[in-house]
């Protein structure tokens, strides 16, 4: 039988594909705009392999059920928007604790409280700084296209396997909701089997998964360790997309949607003359330090600019990265809106215009 | 020397010391004396090795005392955020077709905390069997009230005695687990003489049992002893559960069916690459072009932004979809962007398309949009400032008047959409009638050479991408398309 491989789908509905080629042996979510296409096609999809769909009674219950799927050494995911990520987080910090790898996707919403079902960045920090208790990180991929929600749902496991932690795919609204072409990948004929799982034996004895220490120094122990893969993950992962960068005297940074209007506004910016570029952090844990530090040392750019859906989250990351050697500017909409590319460019015109603006 | 043989001893489902304990002391439990977990974990521990499911067993350990299970138990072992044993245990039992699922959960953990997960687990009938220790108080924290102590029963948090004003009454686990249809079997038990205890036994063995043939879902709860916390001696603590305890919580078999209502076959999952992309990827339709194919025409080398618009019903988030399956048909990058939410729920309803050779940017349109297909006068009032100079106007003259106000740049074209398909019998092609004005349009206006004859041509194929299953809409709508393209006045 022949194939296409080329397919029109939502951002919701790709990453639902990408996890599937990838293996993905079961979906446990509760239904919540505008994440609910991954929960649709989840339904549609998984049962046709033979593979776990199930509608959980709440959000606490989807991510507990993925503890226990991941626990049994099988792939798994779970998805939702920012009030159900917030429901999460209690299992999140134990999937941590346990050393347990599960994708978890987060289709943000304007917040907070019930806020609306429009498009917002402002999870960052629940994702990115570990909205649960207790001293822990998630890897976060932040895809800005259909293709790479795809990508990011066939990648992400792989790379939660490898370091045994939770990953999010941290997307927006517009992301999630929006149709574009896309290359699926061929399904992996890799088999997962972990060691770990908790049916099999070490030693003889069975395996379990525990977060309970109650002697400090063996909880202390247990956290150097983590915070010691936490720190590997920092140094060996970072991914970031450099547009226009190389001569820029303003670099824009932006993910998700707002990096797509960043995109078209360094386009017309260009075309006009103007010297900026973007850097676009494709994980925003692991940060892109690197390449910002690269930059802000490059001697040509004079100045940042984040574009958020969200008051200035991310922006904390940049000033954190370059050490606030150069200003760090912001623009941002909040409530659903998003800026327009005019508005983006204005505001990079100003900068330029000023030198660069003042430290921030 | 004659050799010892102990008739009676630990089970092997235990480890022999317990090592995983820190501290000096590995023979024995971590449980204070006179504790009901004790004689509950060695009871388990013997109906697991009778069945011969010791290394297929995983046993899910709660926050509360038990939180330690695995120090004790030679199985799978997992210990869980609290309350949510039967929802671990709902992912482990999915995953495991071939293993057996426990949970030994607290009256604190179970009927409080998480009554959701495990009345939802029980309601579905999953493949686990769950112990439900019920000592009428919290053991861990410090003795606080559990939602099983009774009224007037005094802990640290209800100094004056249960106030059933205040608290409610105690929750009867077993008769509310009884008016579900899925559990296959409900046991109430005590821990408080050896018959009670034989008793406990055998219900144990049952429920360890009916995981091993597959039943379903099995509930066991235990009333059990916490003497430190309840302030209470020996003696004192079984009258307390005998008297008290039982008159409240009655003991006995509230189900044992032989099989459940609901039946959980064995999942599992499909992965050879063949059978994966049978079921995800679109079969090779006689349709698209070669991956090389360039549309020729001048007006495909920039990137071409259209927005629609209208109200919800005239088919205008799937217009939209037609003309970005004809892109990608045509091997552009395409974006569809819906407005959803609120704004669609209020009837009006519109979506952005961007096709290009390249990268596409922001799938926002707010401005330099080439072509604006307006179905109503409020979304063309909204969106008309969108529209570049020379970017061409669409509207529904059979809705709509014939737009004022508008520079002479603008090409514009009214086509009678609802009108012609209501005639054609379905509202629901108006948007095929606005393809068909469109391609003759494009055609008089903006495509050259080959571009000419091959418009329809991908209508046509994006019709049978968008509708492969329903040869009746294709033939509707490729009906519209037509009527629409004789529609069109120059």
């Amino acid at each position: 039988m022949e194939y296409l491989n080329r397919l029109l789908l939502k951002g919701n509905e790709a990453v639902v594909y990408g996890a599937l080629l990838a293996g993905c042996d079961a979906f446990y979510g509760y239904p919540i705009t505008p994440a609910s296409e991954v929960a649709h096609s989840s339904a549609a999809l998984f049962p046709k392999l033979n593979r776990t769909f199930l509608q959980a009674e709440s959000e606490i219950s989807a991510i507990n059920m993925v503890i226990g799927a991941s626990a049994a050494g099988k792939r798994v995911m779970t998805g939702s928007s920012g009030l159900g990520i917030s429901l999460k987080q209690e299992a999140v910090s134990y999937l941590a604790a346990f050393e347990l790898p599960a994708v978890i996707v987060d289709i943000m919403r304007g917040g907070p409280g019930l806020g609306n079902i429009s498009p917002e960045q402002s999870d960052y920090f629940q994702v990115v700084k570990g909205g649960g208790h207790g001293a822990y990180r998630c890897l976060v991929f932040t895809p800005e296209s259909v293709q790479e929600m795809c990508d990011a749902g066939y990648h992400a496991f792989s790379l939660c396997e490898k370091y045994r932690m939770p990953g999010y795919i941290l997307a927006d609204g517009v992301i999630g909701q929006m149709m574009e072409s896309v290359t699926l990948p061929e399904p992996t004929t890799y088999v997962y089997d972990p060691e770990w799982k908790i049916t099999n034996k070490t030693n003889g004895e069975a395996n379990y998964l525990t977060t309970i220490y109650l002697e400090n120094d063996d909880l202390e122990r247990r956290n150097h360790l983590l915070q010691e893969k936490y720190r590997t993950v920092q140094e060996n992962e970072q991914s970031a997309e450099e547009f226009f960068t190389e001569d820029a005297e303003l670099v824009l940074v932006a993910y998700g949607i707002s990096a797509r209007i960043a995109r078209t506004a360094v386009s017309r910016l260009r075309q006009q003359g103007w010297k900026v570029g973007m850097l676009r952090p494709k994980m925003v844990f692991p940060f892109p330090e690197r390449a910002l530090k690269k930059i802000a040392r490059s001697g040509k750019t004079r100045a940042f600019l984040c574009i958020e859906l969200s008051p200035g989250q991310m922006i904390e990351d940049v000033k954190l990265a370059i050490n606030c050697e150069l200003p760090v500017h912001l623009a941002y909409r909040l409530g659903g809106n998003i800026p327009s590319v005019a508005e983006i460019s204005e505001k990079a015109v100003a900068i330029i215009n000023a030198k660069g603006g003042d430290r921030a | 020397m004659t050799e010892e043989h102990v008739k009676f001893g630990k089970s092997k489902v235990f480890f022999d010391t317990f090592e995983r304990r820190p501290g000096p002391i590995k023979k024995n439990m971590h449980y204070c004396p006179g504790c009901g977990h004790g004689i509950l974990h060695k009871l388990i521990a013997e109906a697991i090795e009778d069945q011969g499911i010791q290394d297929r067993t995983v046993i899910i350990a709660p926050v509360g005392c038990a939180v330690f299970s695995y120090y004790y138990y030679n199985c799978g072992g997992i210990s869980v955020p609290h309350g949510r044993a039967p929802a671990v245990g709902t992912g482990l039992a999915r995953a495991l077709p071939d293993d057996f699922v426990i949970s030994y959960q607290g009256d604190g953990d179970l009927a409080a905390i998480g009554l959701n997960e495990f009345l939802q687990a029980a309601n579905r009938g999953e493949s686990m069997s769950v112990f439900f220790v019920n000592n009428s108080t919290y053991g861990m924290t410090g003795g606080q009230m559990a939602p099983t102590t009774l009224p007037g029963q005094k802990t640290v948090t209800s100094p004056c005695g249960r106030q059933i004003e205040n608290d409610g009454y105690p929750i009867k686990v077993c008769e509310m687990v009884n008016t579900l249809a899925a559990p296959v079997y409900i046991e109430r038990v005590a821990l408080t003489s050896t018959a009670k205890i034989m008793q406990a036994r055998k219900a144990i063995r049952k429920a360890v049992a009916n995981l091993k043939e597959r039943k379903g879902f099995s509930l066991v709860e235990i009333l059990s002893p916490c003497p430190v916390n309840l302030k209470m001696n020996a003696k004192t603590i079984n009258a307390f559960i005998d008297e008290q305890m039982s008159r409240y919580f009655p003991l006995g078999c509230f189900r044992d069916e032989p099989e459940s209502k609901v039946k959980h076959y064995a999942i599992r999952p499909v992965h050879d690459p063949e059978s994966v992309k049978k079921v995800l990827f679109p079969p090779k339709l006689n349709i698209g072009v070669a991956s090389d194919f360039k549309n020729q025409s001048k007006i495909f080398e920039n990137e071409r932004r259209i927005k629609i618009a209208g109200f919800g019903g005239q088919g205008i988030l799937s217009l939209g979809i037609m003309l970005a399956t004809m892109g990608k048909l045509r091997n552009f990058n395409v974006t569809w962007l819906p407005s959803y939410g609120p704004e669609q729920r209020g009837g009006s309803a519109n979506c952005s398309v961007i096709l290009s050779r390249n990268l596409i940017g922001s799938p926002v349109i707010d401005d330099n949009c080439n072509l604006l297909i307006a179905m109503t006068q409020v979304a063309l009032d909204k969106f008309m400032h969108e529209l570049k100079p020379n970017g061409v106007l669409v509207y529904d003259s059979s809705t709509m008047r014939v737009p004022t106000h508008i520079a002479d740049s603008h090409p514009v074209f009214g086509i009678k959409a609802l009108d012609i398909a209501l005639g054609l019998g379905s509202l629901k092609c108006a948007n095929s009638v606005i393809m068909g004005a469109l391609s003759a349009i494009l055609i008089d206006r903006y495509l050259e050479g080959a571009d000419k004859m091959d418009f329809d041509r991908a209508f046509e194929e994006a019709i049978i991408d968008c509708f492969n299953k329903k040869p009746e809409v294709i033939k509707l709508n490729i009906c519209a398309f037509y009527e629409g393209k004789k529609a069109v006045r120059f």
